[in-house]
């Protein structure tokens, strides 16, 4: 497992997708931060990080789209699942490999956002008037969030074995399961069912861990739903030899 | 810890394997000689949708041995190395590789098979070094004995002057190399090599199959071509199939001598002879003019080149050359594989 992460790891650095990924992602985050009006940390006039928080579950649908299409689609393009799938590692070896590369790049590409954190901390009157807690929950709600959407990437990527497709796939379903779930809730007759409905989707659950609080029914949500989506992902990449 | 559970499993399923066989079958899985026999399938089938790819074949490889897969394009040969490999699952017969099945004991099988696959696919943004260190990642092998191999590996398969190059910018005879290279890292005892010289010059060619025979000293190797000169070159056995169906599997002297039915013997005369008048040869005897005034006769009668020289002598026909023609590989697959075509 630990050898296909390696790899992964280093495909991605030696081709430009982690660069322009994390270059597009934090020029993105940081203009609605603080340059675009109306969007800016001045403008809302809060020692806060929402605007972080709410913008980059979207941007992250298409970075983990980006990142994730090539994984399983390319290598069946390629032919290479041939050599690695012949090779003593087991199918769920590759697919762990390949989860935690991508998840990997995404943390570290949310790294260079801790200085927005330093910097508001220190912009707050008093200086350090932050809401440190909530902070570090949105953090780790985003982390759980990637998570998911790397699994539905992965899941999309191993779907077919055209690129293009995967990536149309992934960012259908990530935004489907971040978003659409809030909005049905919102349609006039299905107003009985607005809760329930908004508690399948994940922005339900994103928002709860980001208010701070770390509920156990949030943790499990996110881990069985990228458990979900990875026996998914297993299941048609064992079919391969039906 | 896993290795351990595996390598019990192992055991015990081998062990399990040999007391199921000792009735039907004991040569098959004797517990003590593993490796017997290196490869044998027996009644494989396997069907794409309507199509049989390869319908009810058997054959095995003895350990050590070389064996030439040899089909016209389409017959199954792919098909039947991916099932040995374990990538595709047969839909009917059995396959043992050291005695181990490739279905539920992918994992032992998969450490003991070196694969090399029909177009060789690689990893073109890697570099040379840092794909064989990750193909022997793959197979276990770690720390200083990994960068051993990868060293051993490059100068075994003559790769030392573009080891620091990215594949996608060497030639398609290095990248066989690097293929070849991958299959071997981690000293398997079976080579399964789908068309490994396919689209070589063939000063490549030669090299690739020079180290292959050096590798066979050793090893188990099953290579498939559809050049019968490869065959010839270097196999010790040869397995025809065509249409996924088994038509000859011999050694190849056997194989020559026994579609040896007719004898050709060419010859060449310093002046022009009549047909009519070399008719006199005998009645059973074919003619053809290849110009130039050369000959070539065929028949039955395996005497028909001390014949050939009598009939010279007695007319005093000056004769600048005679040979027998080798019944070639060539003639014997085409006759084998267009045999089950008229069927």
């Amino acid at each position: 497992m630990w050898t296909i992460y390696k790899k992964e790891i280093r495909s991605f650095l030696s081709s430009l997708i982690a660069y322009v990924v994390m270059v597009v992602f934090l020029t993105a985050i940081g203009l609605f931060m603080w340059m675009i009006k109306g969007t800016t940390v001045f403008d809302l006039g809060v020692a806060g990080m929402d605007v972080l928080f709410q913008f980059a579950p979207l941007v992250f649908v298409f970075l983990v789209s980006a990142v994730t299409m090539k994984s399983f689609a390319e290598e069946k393009r390629l032919g290479t699942l041939e050599t690695l799938t012949t090779h003593p590692v087991s199918d769920w070896g590759i697919i762990f490999g390949k989860f935690l590369a991508a998840l990997s790049l995404l943390v570290f590409s949310l790294i260079p956002t801790l200085i927005y954190y330093f910097t508001i901390h220190r912009l707050g009157d008093p200086p350090g008037n932050l809401d440190t807690g909530a902070t570090w929950g949105s953090y780790a709600g985003l982390i759980l969030l990637g998570a998911a959407y790397v699994s539905i990437g992965l899941f999309s990527s191993v779907m077919t074995d055209n690129q293009i497709v995967a990536l149309i796939l992934s960012m259908s379903l990530c935004l489907a399961f971040y978003l659409l779930f809030g909005l049905a809730g919102e349609v006039e007759w299905m107003q009985g069912f607005d809760r329930s409905l908004e508690w399948f989707g994940l922005e339900f659950h994103y928002r709860s861990i980001s208010r701070g609080v770390a509920d156990t029914r949030d943790l499990m949500y996110f881990f069985s739903f990228v458990a979900v989506f990875l026996y998914l992902t297993k299941f048609k990449f064992s079919a391969r030899k039906w | 810890m896993k290795a351990l559970y595996l390598s019990v499993r192992a055991f015990l399923f081998s062990g399990f394997q040999f007391g199921k066989d000792l009735f039907s079958k004991p040569y098959h899985a004797c517990i003590f000689a593993h490796c017997l026999m290196a490869i044998s399938v027996e009644n494989l089938s396997k069907r794409y949708g309507e199509q049989w790819a390869v319908k009810e074949l058997s054959f095995s490889a003895g350990s050590g041995e070389i064996v030439g897969f040899l089909g016209p394009n389409g017959a199954g040969k792919s098909t039947t190395m991916k099932i040995i490999t374990g990538y595709l699952a047969a839909d009917g017969g059995s396959v043992e590789v050291c005695g181990l099945n490739p279905e539920n004991q992918g994992m032992e099988v998969r450490r003991r098979i070196g694969y090399l696959p029909e177009h060789n696919p690689l990893y073109l943004d890697m570099y040379v070094r840092e794909y064989l260190a990750f193909a022997g990642g793959l197979s276990g092998l770690r720390g200083n004995h990994l960068s051993n191999r990868v060293d051993e590996m490059i100068d075994i398969t003559g790769l030392s002057l573009e080891c620091h190059k990215h594949i996608a910018a060497l030639s398609k005879g290095y990248r066989q190399r690097v293929g070849l290279a991958q299959a071997l890292i981690h000293d398997p005892e079976v080579l399964i090599l789908d068309e490994p010289t396919s689209g070589l010059d063939p000063n490549q060619v030669l090299d690739i199959r020079q180290l292959i025979i050096a590798l066979g000293k050793e090893k188990t190797v099953m290579l498939s071509t559809h050049i019968m000169q490869e065959v010839e070159a270097i196999c010790d056995r040869v397995v025809i199939i065509n249409k996924g169906q088994k038509v000859a599997d011999d050694r190849l002297e056997n194989l020559r001598s026994k579609s040896a039915g007719t004898q050709t013997v060419r010859i060449q005369f310093a002046a022009p002879v009549q047909e009519a008048f070399f008719r006199q040869l005998g009645e059973d005897v074919q003619l053809n003019h290849l110009g130039d005034n050369r000959w070539r006769l065929s028949s039955t009668d395996p005497n028909l080149r001390q014949r050939a020289s009598q009939f010279a002598l007695k007319h005093n026909l000056e004769v600048l050359e005679l040979a027998a023609e080798r019944n070639s590989l060539e003639e014997i697959f085409q006759t084998l594989t267009r045999r089950v075509d008229d069927i």
